[in-house]
């Protein structure tokens, strides 16, 4: 009786501010401007597919960089002593407390062509190098704003790891190689999962970064809805239905990876 | 029990509170005005505070002044009913598709006195022939802001945002209304055109540009203007000055072909509470002091004859802010096209922002990728199972 009471408000919560905003989602992706029902937003979204790909893509190779730094680094970390823990943990953290747009713009001085690093290079007669406005930008974009997601939930799992189990796989004759495949990584699962949700979705969402960074050639799908509701076109029902869209496409990503992991664990994403 | 009522109490006492406090506002009236970002005289380093002297003439009036970024955030928020305001400041083509939509009052222009200064060419313009509704706030163009260090010479045309010379040295709007507005000036065209192939031609000009493009931007032209990253970009003129000032190498030309005239204008919403005290506030706006206070500090130009005829000779004859009555002459001002046009601009845009990618390879990439995610599954749950 209590633990209902207790989430009530929550739940009252999650109806306004998540349910009812979502059926008006749909509700403006299925009809006209004249609020008549139509499937044409629907269809209309297959021109913009080059648009969908590229983004799903460059996300795609964010997150598996994210993943391989990750890694290693969570699992280095999660050995370490204590004090070698905080420490780098609070210099992961550090750059989120700054504001995420900063971030990014500070990216941007730093990738020109007249930027820090070319200047640098310039130093040693090499270069310019074209970075900025590049799709590799974009990712580096991604990469860095979204690495702390994928560390966190890594770390936190592979710290629950007892070493025992690690030294029981080479005294049974396993090597470095081994050891992560078959003990670490299947372990690890839950952290990976997790780390792999929460960096994929907002990076296919993402538009400022490609904005910022891809200099308006690299779009995706995030800057074409933006555009649909504050940018040059004013057209909610097809920014509705290119949400939809897009979260179609995020619920496929994490039904598959959550499929991967045993049934038995507590907590699930989705 | 006893915590209920507590909590009952205390959610009563959050509903009650925004009655009282409207009891209070009878008293004084609570003007809602909402206007572009930095886009009033706002008192910093010694200009003058426009907001709190209104305050200041008009005691019974408390100003609640908030901000937007974008005309279609301003729409966006009027249509959906979620917000009242009292005085708005939309661009043209904006304040004529509130006009069709009827979403504006008609202003009573005998409360606003001040009107009598405004210039005549500034009256009765197409996005509100009748002048009923608006009262122009500032003016301005789009120009080319070219870096004197890294130009030869002088731009003259639009040619020069086309120009191989300066490859991967020139930004662009990343808006489909300014883009196209500037390749149909170019081609000799209206920008407020509607016939398909005038839009198709301008949208292939725009295509031909993209090689020699560095990357399509808004305001992160700010930036990499004033550092020499870019040497010509188009921006309007307001901006202009403001980059122009920090950095000194920077020129602007208002280009022979003609551009686009922004107007900005002061309108009052539908269904308003205090139309009066927003149409007192309009004429405070018109008024010399302030005008003058308002345009010193935001750069754009004036359509008060009286304060243009204080501005010094050489703000009046540079060009920018005043471009010569011959260019003016061929300049448009946007009006709100057919939404059929709209969303043919549209997807001729991302059609252009989108060419030139390869997408054969990406498409190659994005199946292998689900194709071994696929294969990596089902060789994982089969040993599972095994296992179990």
């Amino acid at each position: 009786m209590l633990k209902k009471s207790i989430s009530f408000p929550y739940l009252l919560w999650m109806i306004i501010f998540v349910i009812v905003p979502l059926g008006i989602m749909v509700y403006f992706a299925f009809t006209t401007s004249g609020g008549s029902f139509t499937f044409e937003n629907i269809e209309k979204i297959s021109q913009y597919t080059p648009i969908f790909i590229k983004s799903i893509n460059l996300a795609i190779i964010a997150t598996i960089i994210c993943f391989f730094i990750s890694f290693p680094l969570a699992y280095i970390l999660s050995r370490a002593s204590d004090n070698y823990q905080r420490t780098s943990m609070l210099l992961l953290m550090l750059p989120m407390w700054m504001s995420f747009l900063l971030r990014t713009y500070a990216w941007m001085t730093l990738l020109e062509n007249e930027g820090l690093i070319n200047k640098f290079l310039g130093l040693f007669n090499i270069g310019p190098v074209q970075m900025i406005n590049t799709p590799g930008a974009v990712v580096l974009g991604m990469v860095y704003n979204y690495l702390p997601f994928m560390v966190l939930p890594l770390y936190s799992i592979m710290a629950k790891i007892d070493n025992s189990v690690i030294e029981a796989a080479q005294d049974l004759g396993c090597n470095i190689f081994k050891v992560v495949i078959k003990v670490l990584l299947p372990l690890s699962l839950p952290g990976i999962i997790t780390g792999i949700t929460m960096v994929f979705v907002p990076s296919v969402s993402t538009f400022i970064i490609s904005r910022m960074l891809g200099g308006g050639q690299n779009m995706m799908i995030g800057d074409l809805i933006e555009q649909q509701f504050i940018g040059s076109t004013y057209n909610p029902n097809m920014g509705s239905a290119m949400s939809l869209i897009l979260m179609v496409i995020m619920l496929v990503v994490m039904g598959i990876t959550s499929s991967l992991d045993d049934d038995e664990r507590e907590g699930i994403v989705i | 029990m006893k915590k209920i009522a507590l909590v009952l109490t205390f959610l009563m006492a959050l509903f009650v509170f925004p009655f009282t406090e409207n009891i209070q506002a009878k008293e004084k009236v609570n003007l809602r005005v909402y206007n572009w970002g930095e886009y009033v005289s706002n008192g910093e380093d010694g200009t003058l505070d426009v907001i709190s002297e209104f305050e200041k003439k008009y005691p019974y009036i408390d100003v609640e002044y908030t901000t937007y970024a974008t005309n279609e955030e301003l729409y966006a928020k009027l249509k959906s009913g979620a917000a009242n305001y009292d005085v708005i400041v939309p661009s043209d083509y904006m304040v004529s598709r509130m006009i069709e939509e009827d979403m504006l009052e008609k202003i009573n222009f005998d409360n606003i006195p001040n009107f009598e200064n405004v210039m005549d060419n500034f009256k009765n313009l197409s996005y509100d022939p009748t002048n009923e509704y608006s009262v122009p706030y500032t003016w301005g163009t789009v120009g080319i802001i070219y870096n004197k260090k890294l130009v030869d010479e002088k731009p003259t045309s639009w040619e020069a945002l086309w120009d191989e010379k300066y490859t991967n040295m020139i930004l662009m709007f990343n808006n489909s209304k300014d883009a196209f507005g500037i390749a149909l000036k170019k081609l000799g065209y209206s920008q407020n055109s509607t016939d398909k192939k005038q839009l198709d031609e301008a949208a292939e000009e725009l295509k031909r540009q993209k090689p020699v493009l560095q990357a399509y931007v808004m305001d992160e032209i700010f930036d990499k203007m004033s550092t020499g990253e870019a040497a010509l970009a188009p921006y309007y003129a307001g901006d202009a000055l403001t980059m122009i000032s920090e950095n000194p190498d920077l020129g602007f030309v208002v280009p022979e072909e003609g551009t686009n005239r922004f107007v900005d204008a002061m309108v009052i919403p539908k269904g308003v509470r205090h139309k009066e005290e927003a149409e007192i506030f309009i004429n405070f706006m018109l008024e010399e002091e302030i005008a003058k206070a308002n345009i010193e500090y935001l750069g754009y130009s004036t359509p008060m004859q009286d304060v243009y005829d204080d501005l010094d000779e050489e703000i009046k004859n540079d060009g920018i802010s005043y471009p010569d009555k011959k260019i003016l002459e061929k300049c448009d001002t946007f009006i709100n096209l057919p939404d059929e046009t709209n969303q043919y601009v549209q997807e001729l845009w991302v059609d252009i922002l989108a060419s030139g990618q390869s997408s054969v390879f990406e498409l190659i990439f994005l199946i292998a990728v689900i194709l071994g995610l696929g294969l990596f599954m089902i060789i994982y749950l089969r040993r599972r199972k095994k296992n179990m």
